[in-house]
């Protein structure tokens, strides 16, 4: 079954337009003049229930804005909708009782009052039944450490305690599609890392559908089987994070480091016939570009017998810079690849 | 109805309670200004008897419980509807399953129900002491004029609830939200009451429903309304509170196609 199904989705505002000058600010005054800013570009996309999906894109790509339609905040512009059986933003009350949502940047807990209290308060507002909410808390606590943390004031706890209670307090009333918008944000490693195999179990354990949208991509490494990525409103790739690895890097980077100086065209010679490329840093360190069809230990097995070699170390792209790519060319299509010898001649 | 409103109503009074010494001077500047305006309609009244329907000695009584009844019924949640809206918390909101204005509404309570028993008691015991306010003697007036405190809370908060609602509509209801705050005070009748205004004027002000806030209450525990005029003057708050349902309403379905959360 789908969880969320979204079809030609679009949502645009209407900013208005400031013109300039003393002049511009008094036509302001009589007539405003409005410009149509399309935030979300009829995307669609489907997710199956169990599936964890990170959503990415730039900052301002429409992220938050499509979390904030599919949780029935915003109603969009146009297109189909449908998460967990209802059109979110029509059947508002009952359709928010199956989702849970946390926003990395805003609080739900409220401010004044005790951790717990806002979790009987939150108990109430979703009505669970004082024994599955027992037994739900009890878990939950218990899984994130907050028993100390209980009885304080929401005003008084860290960041990472703070978002490991807002974590609860969006998964009381047992949802079973949630959404999380940034919620590693500005956090330390270790509580980044406690969050990520919280999810992971509990998308295990309960099969709960999980939206994810995050800057960090060590989150979605960790965690998610798909990957959606978003340019300017538009769904620019969407699948496998193998798949856009294996895509998107192409080649693998094995750097020396060498006991005696050797030149570009030795190591050119070590492996003639291998479609490789050689970069130089200086006579005592290198890199060659192994192209991923290519065996590694192969070219490994060339150049270790002729040089003097003191440290070997295999680099894998990372999916950092992969994003970084794709985001600067505006499309996850593979680029071109370049021939390796031009490469090589270049950078004598 | 939803058991959690009742606690939104007890954490809010909770709340005012742990930060109460803040309000004190509330009490204080309550007095002074029954003060500064039963010494004012003194020096206006003078040796002549009446002015507008009221003795001195009932312009006095009026002062007070006006300004009484204000410490009960005032509340911010216009500024914290505004306050939601533009820094777009109200999004969060949004996902729980609970009407939002009903919780402000509730919330709103629960400052009242702090504001009656910790301002406006203490503030009216000092005001007897202070000021010759004579008290009613007949029941009929003491109970028709709590019933009426209680729908001069709701129209008055549904009044705020209307302006903090504005902000979705404007980029910035600061004036629109000092506006309300003197028309409030002025139409209602705390400050002059409505039956010293000019006719024309008055006439005006008795279709609106701001009188229905402070000048009708006022006028039950004057004793100028009695008997089954309580139940007419009661009649017109109850219709000001269905009025206003409808605007409250319609503003708030609309909000929700035009709700655009601000940062992000």
């Amino acid at each position: 079954m789908l969880a969320i199904d979204v079809k030609d989705l679009r949502k645009s505002f209407n900013v208005q337009k400031s013109r300039g000058g003393l002049k511009g600010a008094f036509q302001d005054l009589f007539k405003r003049q409005y410009q149509e800013v399309l935030a979300v570009n009829d995307i669609s996309f489907q997710i199956p229930q169990g599936e964890i999906c990170g959503y990415i894109g730039e900052n301002g790509a429409g992220k938050s804005t499509t979390i904030k339609m599919l949780t029935g905040i915003l109603v969009p512009t146009s297109g189909h909708l449908s998460v967990g059986g209802y059109v979110p933003y029509q059947e508002r009350e009952k359709f928010v009782k199956n989702i849970g949502v946390v926003f990395g940047q805003r609080s739900q807990l409220w401010w004044d009052i005790g951790v717990i209290e806002s979790f009987h308060l939150l108990r109430k507002v979703y009505r669970v039944g004082e024994q599955d909410f027992r037994k739900r808390l009890d878990e939950l606590v218990e899984r994130l450490q907050l028993q100390e943390l209980l009885s304080r004031p929401v005003r008084k706890l860290s960041l990472g305690q703070r978002m490991r209670c807002e974590l609860v307090a969006a998964l009381l009333h047992n949802p079973g599609i949630v959404f999380l918008d940034e919620p590693t944000i500005g956090l330390d490693i270790v509580v980044k890392s406690e969050i990520r195999e919280f999810l992971k179990d509990m998308n295990e354990q309960h099969g709960t559908t999980i939206l994810l949208t995050t800057h960090d991509l060590q989150d979605i490494e960790a965690l998610c089987s798909r990957v959606i990525m978003l340019d300017a409103g538009s769904i620019i790739y969407d699948g496998g994070l193998d798949h856009l690895k294996s895509q998107w890097g192409t080649e693998r980077e094995v750097r020396f480091k060498f006991g005696t100086g050797h030149t570009m065209t030795q190591m050119q010679e070590w492996t003639a016939a291998m479609p490789v490329r050689w970069t130089v840093e200086n006579e005592l360190s290198a890199s060659v570009w192994i192209p991923l069809e290519l065996n590694v230990s192969d070219v490994l097995a060339r150049v270790v017998g002729q040089a003097d070699i003191t440290d070997i170390q295999i680099i894998e792209t990372n999916t950092d810079e992969i994003v970084r790519s794709i985001y600067q060319s505006g499309s996850a299509e593979r680029p071109e690849i370049v021939s390796a010898d031009k490469e090589a001649v270049g950078a004598t | 109805m939803n058991s959690a409103f009742i606690d939104f109503m007890r954490i809010r009074f909770l709340t005012m309670l742990a930060y109460r010494v803040n309000y004190y001077s509330g009490i204080l500047i309550y007095t002074l200004n029954i003060g500064v305006y039963y010494f004012t309609w003194q020096a206006i009244y003078g040796s002549s008897g009446e002015i507008g329907g009221f003795t001195a000695a009932q312009m006095t009584t009026y002062v007070a419980v006006s300004w009484m009844a204000r410490a009960f019924y005032f509340n911010n949640l216009d500024r914290e509807i505004a306050a939601d809206i533009r820094d777009g918390s109200i999004a969060i909101q949004f996902i729980r399953p609970i009407n939002y204005v009903m919780v402000k509404m509730m919330q709103g309570l629960g400052e009242g129900i702090f504001r009656f028993l910790l301002l406006m008691i203490p503030g009216m015991i000092i005001a007897i002491l202070l000021f010759p306010v004579e008290l009613p003697t007949a029941p009929s007036a003491w109970i028709g004029f709590l019933v009426m405190l209680f729908f001069s809370f709701i129209i008055n908060s549904q009044i705020n609830v209307i302006t903090g609602l504005a902000a979705f509509f404007v980029e910035n209801n600061e004036g629109m939200m000092r506006m309300k705050r003197v028309v409030v005070d002025l139409f209602s009748g705390l400050i002059i009451p409505i039956s010293l205004y000019p006719d024309w004027l008055s006439t005006i002000m008795k279709v609106l429903p701001f009188q229905a806030i402070t000048y009708l209450p006022g006028s039950v525990f004057t004793g100028r309304v009695e008997g089954t005029g309580i139940w007419n003057v009661l009649g017109i708050q109850v219709l000001w509170f269905v009025l206003l349902l409808i605007p409250m309403v319609l503003i708030w379905r609309q909000a929700r196609k035009r709700l655009f959360v601000q940062g992000g």
